[in-house]
């Protein structure tokens, strides 16, 4: 007799092709510029073996040093900044049982999600140009701001989804056990809450690295990141030089992103 | 009243003086503790048995400082704590789900409470070391409580609990998640580590056979009410009321007159002495009953309904000539066969001081 099968993707007529184009449309570019970056020609099309030329060379130029440096300070600085407002927001919105107007600020933290990033990225062009104007301050801090800002929802979910994991009771142990709030939070909440931080400082950290939009608005002239220096280099001529340098970005972001899977993954 | 009722101050661990809890508001409101008053001594196995939902474990919250009543005061020593956190309370707690804390060994568990006391490194080490052999986990200390088996992990929330010398503990219905065994094993193992350490219990159940074997008194809590506090044999015994006497182990109630002093059925017989006046419901135990023959003098006469083997015993159910019904007891015989079919005309005997009568 058979058993009625219930209803299953996998068995709807062309859904192996439709996977394999999926997965080659999604894969076979990025595939391709990992390919070329070893490559020993300049050229795009032509293999003409196996060489670390253009990593060297990429390596050997100033500006990419500097913006490689840049972008690592801004993505460190945006990533611990948005990390301590996320945690002191995740603790704020599930410690404090419900409360009115929790959702309302739901939707202020993730405010970085909802708006179109060009309209986030005209407006700071907008105020700290009048700031810019006010003090005469250049530096890196506006874009430090800027990255830190739209960092904290990235930050915020998994550092939430661990918190409501977490169980109240073992805080109420802690309390029963002579631990004062502050204590209970530093010997018990936190050190469970870690790998929740964690996830959370890497994916803001991942997420500052790869920004354009607002960068580009944001910046001063001089103030490349990686990000938005290989933006600039294909607007002039394209050298196989950004293909090495996507390629040790995607590296840092797999590396990065792993780490973030295995640690929400443990103790689930 | 005995003496144990009403614990001089001096002798005072925890009260509660008219504690009301009430949740919610409007009309989903819950009077989960409804004016609960109740004293209990020092060094006092006391247990708090009543159904799911009856307010035990607010209580417990109560004393332990994680819900603050509506009104009414708890008194540790004769203190008044009703607003103290429960980070200043000298209570601890066991909890259901023992609440170890994962990150933490089986050492570092047992040391918290010792830690936040700040008591002196080599005490707590002392100390952590002596109540780790108490229970006889002095091999698991650098485990952590995810590598111990659910007996183990109880027996580690016992020591980190008691570590710390409380006036109180306080245990939440801490052996329900074990199985019969290990649950057998535990409560002689709590009654241990009580008459070692001489600190008051406060033990909730639902579990009447677990009340009656392991406590001193037992408070029998019904929505919200404290209905009966006593030592386990007058709670047996001596129920107040239909509730208590049917929570209590098998009861049979029946319908009685009480005329001056004598307790008489509906059906006409004397079955013993008892206070009030009028219409009654009486409650006699099912091993307090005796089968006889019929006719024999005195007896009241039944008719056997049928019967079910029980092991030790039988349960023999019958009916009067009123048309009442209720249960014997009867101890098996070597041979094991009753041999008392349906339609099997018997008398009953009630033994003496076996009938209750109850308030309501
Ligand atoms: N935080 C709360 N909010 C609202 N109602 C509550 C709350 N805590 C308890 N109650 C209600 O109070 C009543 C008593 O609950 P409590 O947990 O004390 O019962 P219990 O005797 O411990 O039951 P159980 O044997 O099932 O553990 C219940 O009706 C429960 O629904
Ligand atoms: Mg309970």
């Amino acid at each position: 007799m058979a058993e009625p099968r219930p209803f299953s993707v996998t068995r709807l007529p062309g859904f192996t092709a439709i996977a394999i184009t999926a997965f080659v449309a999604l894969y076979l570019p990025i595939i391709t510029i990992v390919v070329f970056s070893f490559n020993a020609l300049s050229s795009m099309s032509q293999w003409g073996g196996f060489s670390l030329h253009w990593y060297r060379e990429a390596w050997a130029n100033d500006t990419v040093q500097e913006a490689t440096i840049r972008s690592l300070l801004i993505a460190t600085v945006a990533a611990l900044v948005s990390t301590v407002v996320a945690t002191l927001a995740a603790l704020g919105t599930t410690r404090q049982g419900r409360f009115r107007g929790r959702t309302a600020i739901y939707a202020l933290i993730n405010q970085p999600l909802m708006v179109p990033e060009i309209v986030t990225a005209v407006s700071l062009l907008i105020v700290f140009g009048a700031i810019r104007q006010a003090t005469g301050y250049q530096g890196l801090g506006y874009l430090m701001l800027a990255h830190s800002a739209f960092c904290v929802p990235f930050a915020y979910l998994p550092i939430r989804a661990r918190l409501e994991g977490m169980d109240r009771t073992l805080e109420l142990a802690a309390a029963d056990l002579y631990a004062t709030p502050l204590q209970a939070f530093r010997r018990i909440t936190l050190p469970l809450l870690m790998p929740g931080i964690a996830a959370g400082a890497m994916l803001a950290f991942v997420i500052s690295l790869d920004d354009v939009v607002i960068t580009e608005f944001v910046k001063s002239a001089g103030q490349d990141t990686l990000a938005t220096y290989m933006l600039g280099q294909f607007r002039r001529t394209l050298t196989p030089e950004v293909n090495a340098i996507s390629t040790a970005l995607l590296a840092l972001t797999l590396v990065l992103l792993t780490g973030f899977f295995l640690i929400t993954r443990k103790r689930a | 009243m005995t003496a144990m009722d009403q614990p001089s101050p001096a002798d005072q661990a925890i009260a509660a003086d008219h504690v009301i809890k009430r949740f919610g508001d409007g009309d989903s409101v819950v009077r989960a503790l409804d004016d609960v008053s109740v004293t209990i001594a020092k060094g006092e196995f006391f247990t708090l048995l009543g159904p799911s939902g009856c307010g035990k474990t607010t209580l417990l919250r109560c004393i332990a400082g994680f819900e603050t009543p509506t009104s009414g005061r708890i008194l540790l020593s004769g203190r008044d704590i009703t607003r103290e956190p429960p980070n200043r309370r000298r209570v601890n707690t066991v909890f259901q789900s023992y609440a170890l804390f994962p990150h933490l060994t089986v050492a570092q568990n047992v040391a918290f409470g010792l830690e936040m006391l700040g008591k002196p490194r080599a005490e707590v080490s002392r100390t952590v070391d002596r109540m780790l052999s108490l229970v006889r986990l002095d091999a698991f200390a650098a485990r952590r409580p995810d590598a111990l088996s659910g007996g183990q992990q109880q027996r580690v929330a016992l020591a980190r609990a008691l570590a710390t010398q409380p006036e109180v503990l306080l245990l939440d219905e801490p052996l329900s998640a074990l199985d019969l065994k290990l649950r057998k094993e535990m409560q002689s193992e709590l009654k241990r580590l009580q008459h070692e350490t001489g600190i008051t219990f406060v033990f909730v159940t639902h579990d009447q056979e677990e009340a009656l074997t392991m406590s001193d008194r037992i408070g029998v809590m019904s929505a919200g009410k404290l209905l009966q506090v006593g030592p386990p044999r007058e709670i047996y015994n001596r129920p107040v009321n239909r509730f208590v006497a049917d929570f209590i182990g098998e009861t049979n109630f029946l319908p009685a007159l009480v005329e001056d002093g004598q307790v008489r059925l509906t059906s006409g017989e004397v079955v013993g002495q008892g206070q009030g006046q009028g219409r009654v419901t009486v409650a006699i135990r099912p091993e307090q009953l005796h089968l006889a023959l019929p006719g024999d003098g005195g007896a009241i006469p039944a008719t056997v309904e049928g019967s079910t083997y029980l092991g030790t015993d039988s349960h023999v159910q019958l009916r009067l000539v009123d048309g009442s019904r209720l249960v014997a007891r009867v101890p098996s015989q070597p041979s094991g066969d009753l041999a008392l079919p349906a339609g099997t005309q018997v008398g009953l005997r009630v033994a003496p001081g076996a009938v209750q009568v109850l308030a309501d």
